[in-house]
């Protein structure tokens, strides 16, 4: 297990290495000038562009660029954005919001969503079973969007009971509502492929005999069943929360959250690579991370798959 | 984006507080709340906190509310007014003196001196500085020293060569309380200029410390620095030792920064936030916003103009008989009353209703919707192909412009079309670097309220904004005769004279004048909406 976990970190250099040029290419080879837009209708004085051009080192070779950039990055320096704020900044106000958001949103998915799952696949063709399936049917074919802003008239403005947008401090009370707009097209894949897996496990022979051992309900669906039919439902979670953690933007537009989302769409539009560089770099890591553990996880719930 | 649309709002004034030394009567402080907090809709400011660097909406919201320069303009009237200028005297209107009001004081304690105006100048029009503002400061004497002119442009291989002194020989210190202001040419125009932010003086600590300055910025304004955090807010508390006339009538402001103008909204309709100066779009649509505010729409009428650019560097838009021709073929009642429902009025020249001198029907027939004799001036043109309009589709501006072109098309009978650009900068990048290659958008937000503004930057010879590519000779010399005109009304005249020439080479179609929505919350009993697009801070009440 250690050689193994040894070797895909070690994996993950390249990978790493591989994203992060990717993305330093795309967001500063991109045509046009950063500088454009940014004087208004007139054009920057050409000694503030001389100036910017010298600071982001965009005279160099894009190699060269890269390799400043990733040194720098090595030693902790995520660089400034043009107003002079340093991204680590930036990063440090917007990150634990957007952990606090795709936690409560992956705890929502995974209670919601499993439990649904469990109950409706463990009783097929039932009352319930109808309503989750025409549930999630509805809540997949809504763009989130939607759920979003319905939501924020609603409970915001029509009723009253919450904030219709979020404070900068973004407590996780006040994410509830936009952790679960964030969760709900998830939540109903969660269901679907929870039911489905339980289904399927409930005919196996183990789940048979350990019924047949008399074993209470409890421990055959909590223990037996669930385990293995966690399987793919693990890796649905796990790269989940990697895109709940970049994939956040509408949600964060509608409620105002000042997250990473709409951090990295404001950053692309304005052309501040090192933001845009700085925050999907740490996006890279959140899913090396989350694959490696979903993938040492596997080996936990079924001792088949361990890892020499 | 929308945010991005407004940092043409270079907009001036050190704002606040000196709306009308003589109606103290019925907005003396004590009405309502002065103790009372405000929050105000923001984006996040683009640039470090410096006055000298900020040229756009979000900073220059903060800046304006924290500093005040020699003069200010009345927010509702965009009359000038002296501020920490005691007196200005000058000599042809080439030498100006100013005397400055004992009593003015920073935030940290220390006095208002000629010498934190001086050292503020130098250092913002100084190249390596590196500021936004620099060039305001080409007007004076010894600018071309402390900022030389890169030899092959911006894009060229060559480096600006280095300044040879980092002090301008036109700026003089007297003694603490006055300095003189050397100009190259002689301008009537210099001191209304002096309410814009990157005039504002600066304290010592600046210079000795500029990072803690950036941290912790220290103005001379109404209002000084709290806290920032950077994209969430910014916030300010009243400055008690402010020596200008009007003082606030609350006590904290909160200057709170969105996403988007959509996301503010629906804050502002649950009164969760103060102010909004300008509408979102899906707001307005329909009349949405009067269903959701009522009597809490704030709406007037600000400095800004809309306008359609030809790009004269390309062949197609040299006949000006085509140019006319698309100046008459568009239905500027139709599209101001269908699209705008009268928040927009159309325009009859190129400079602004608001503007002290301006004349009524400067353009005349050429900017009034005429189908026949706009097909008669094509026929004259020989013109025959396509046209396109090309704008950011944004900022609402898709709707316009495809009625625009719909206007053109089916009055002139030649295909023309909406082209959107994929984004603000894209389209910008483009015009600058001369790439474009039909008409599109343009548009003016005053920098300071003068004739003056709405020309020269435009329309000179190579001026800054003057990315058509339009020139005549006899324009540059009567704008020249006008800037170094001896007296005011005559270089207002002059100026006119230069506007009903520009007007008849037409190298850019006049559309319409803007009004601003704004939205307040109940909890102000009274705030209004400046001419330069933004709150009136002296004007807001709480309840």
């Amino acid at each position: 297990m250690g050689r193994y976990v040894l070797r895909r970190l070690l994996q993950m250099v390249p990978v790493f290495l591989g994203t992060t040029f990717g993305i330093y290419l795309l967001v500063w080879a991109l045509p046009g000038d950063p500088f454009a837009g940014k004087c208004g209708e007139r054009d920057c004085p050409d000694s503030f562009v001389a100036a910017m051009n010298e600071k982001y080192n965009l005279d160099d070779t894009i190699f060269v660029q890269y390799g400043k950039y990733l040194w720098n990055l090595l030693r902790g320096d995520f660089g400034e954005t043009f107003s002079g704020v340093p991204v680590s900044e930036l990063i440090a106000n917007a990150y634990p919001v957007t952990l606090r958001l795709a936690l409560v949103a992956l705890a929502v998915e995974a209670l919601i969503g499993v439990t649904a799952g469990v109950v409706t696949g463990l009783r097929r063709r039932g009352f319930l079973d109808s309503l989750v399936l025409v549930s999630t049917l509805f809540l997949i074919s809504i763009p989130v969007f939607v759920t979003g802003y319905v939501l924020q008239l609603l409970l915001g403005l029509e009723w009253g009971i919450i904030n219709p947008t979020v404070s900068s401090k973004a407590g996780f009370g006040e994410l509830i509502v936009p952790g679960f707009v964030l969760a709900s097209l998830s939540m109903a894949y969660v269901a679907r492929l929870t039911r489905a897996s339980i289904a399927e496990t409930r005919r196996a022979d183990y789940v048979r005999t350990a019924v047949a051992k008399g074993l209470p309900q409890s421990r055959v669906v909590g223990v037996h069943m669930l385990r293995n039919a966690a399987l793919p439902v693990i890796t649905f979670l796990g790269t989940d929360l990697g895109a709940f953690m970049g994939g956040a933007i509408v949600t964060e537009g509608i409620f105002n959250i000042p997250g990473i989302g709409g951090l990295i769409f404001k950053s692309i539009q304005s052309k501040e690579g090192a933001t845009v560089t700085g925050l999907v770099v740490l996006l890279v890591l959140v899913y090396l991370v989350m694959n490696l553990l979903v993938d040492l996880l596997y080996g936990v719930l079924d001792p088949r798959i361990r890892y020499d | 984006m929308k945010a991005r649309m407004r940092t043409t709002v270079v907009l001036a004034a050190a704002t606040l507080l000196l709306s009308s030394c003589g109606g103290g009567g019925d907005d003396a402080p004590g009405t309502g709340n002065t103790e009372g907090a405000i929050s105000v809709f923001n984006t996040e400011p683009e640039n470090p906190l410096v006055p000298g660097n900020t040229t756009e909406f979000g900073g220059g919201q903060v800046m304006d509310a924290m500093f005040t320069g020699l003069i200010d303009y009345d927010q509702q009237t965009t009359e000038v007014k002296n501020a920490v200028a005691d007196s200005i005297t000058d000599v042809d209107s080439k030498v100006y003196t100013f005397k400055l009001k004992p009593g003015w004081k920073f935030h940290d304690g220390t006095d208002v001196k000629a010498k934190n105006f001086v050292d503020a100048w130098n250092w913002t029009a100084y190249g390596p500085n590196a500021t936004q503002g620099a060039p305001f400061f080409s007007d004076i004497q010894g600018y071309d020293e402390v900022n030389p002119a890169d030899p092959d442009g911006k894009s060229g291989p060559q480096p600006a060569p280095a300044p040879t002194t980092d002090k301008m020989s036109g700026l003089k210190v007297i003694d603490d309380t006055t300095f003189e202001v050397t100009l190259k040419n002689s301008s009537p125009v210099f001191k209304v200029k002096l309410g814009y932010e990157v005039y504002s003086p600066l304290p010592d600590s600046f210079f000795a410390d500029k990072a803690a300055f950036e941290a912790k910025p220290i103005g001379n304004g109404p209002f000084k620095f709290v806290s920032r955090q950077v994209g969430a807010d910014v916030k300010l508390t009243r400055f008690d030792e402010y020596a200008g006339m009007d003082k606030p009538k609350f006590k904290d402001l909160t200057f709170r920064v969105y996403q988007s103008r959509e996301a503010a909204y629906p804050d502002l309709v649950g009164n969760q936030l103060d102010f909004i100066e300008e509408l979102p779009p899906n707001a307005l649509a329909g009349q949405q916003h009067k269903t959701d505010l009522g009597d809490r729409v704030v709406e007037r009428d600000s400095l800004i103009n809309q306008t359609l650019a030809f790009p004269l560097y390309q062949e197609k838009y040299k006949n000006p008989d085509l140019r006319k021709a698309i100046s008459m073929a568009i239905n500027r009642e139709e599209i101001t009353t269908r699209i705008y429902e009268g928040s927009r009025q159309p325009a009859d020249g190129l400079v602004h209703p608001l503007l002290k001198g301006y004349q009524k029907g400067q353009c005349g027939e050429l900017c009034t919707f005429n189908p026949e004799k706009a097909r008669e001036h094509l026929a004259k043109s020989g013109f025959t192909g396509t046209l396109k309009i090309i704008s950011n589709s944004d900022g609402g501006h898709s709707e316009w412009a495809t009625a625009a072109a719909n206007s053109i098309k089916n009055t002139l009978g030649i295909e023309c079309v909406f082209e959107p650009a994929t984004s603000l900068g894209d389209f910008r990048g483009k015009i600058n670097a001369r790439e474009m290659t039909d008409m599109y958008r343009a548009g003016w937000v005053a920098d300071y309220p003068s004739i003056e503004n709405f020309l020269n930057p435009i329309y000179r010879t190579g001026a800054s904004s003057n990315d058509g590519e339009y020139s005549n000779p006899e324009v540059d010399a009567k704008l020249a005769a006008a800037d170094t005109a001896s007296s005011e009304e005559e270089s207002i005249k002059l100026y006119l004279e230069a506007e009903k020439m520009i007007l008849n080479d037409l190298p850019f179609v006049p559309l319409w004048t803007q009004n601003t929505i704004g939205g307040k919350s109940d909890r102000l009993s009274s705030a209004k909406l400046s001419a330069f697009r933004k709150l009136d801070l002296t004007s807001v009440e709480v309840a």
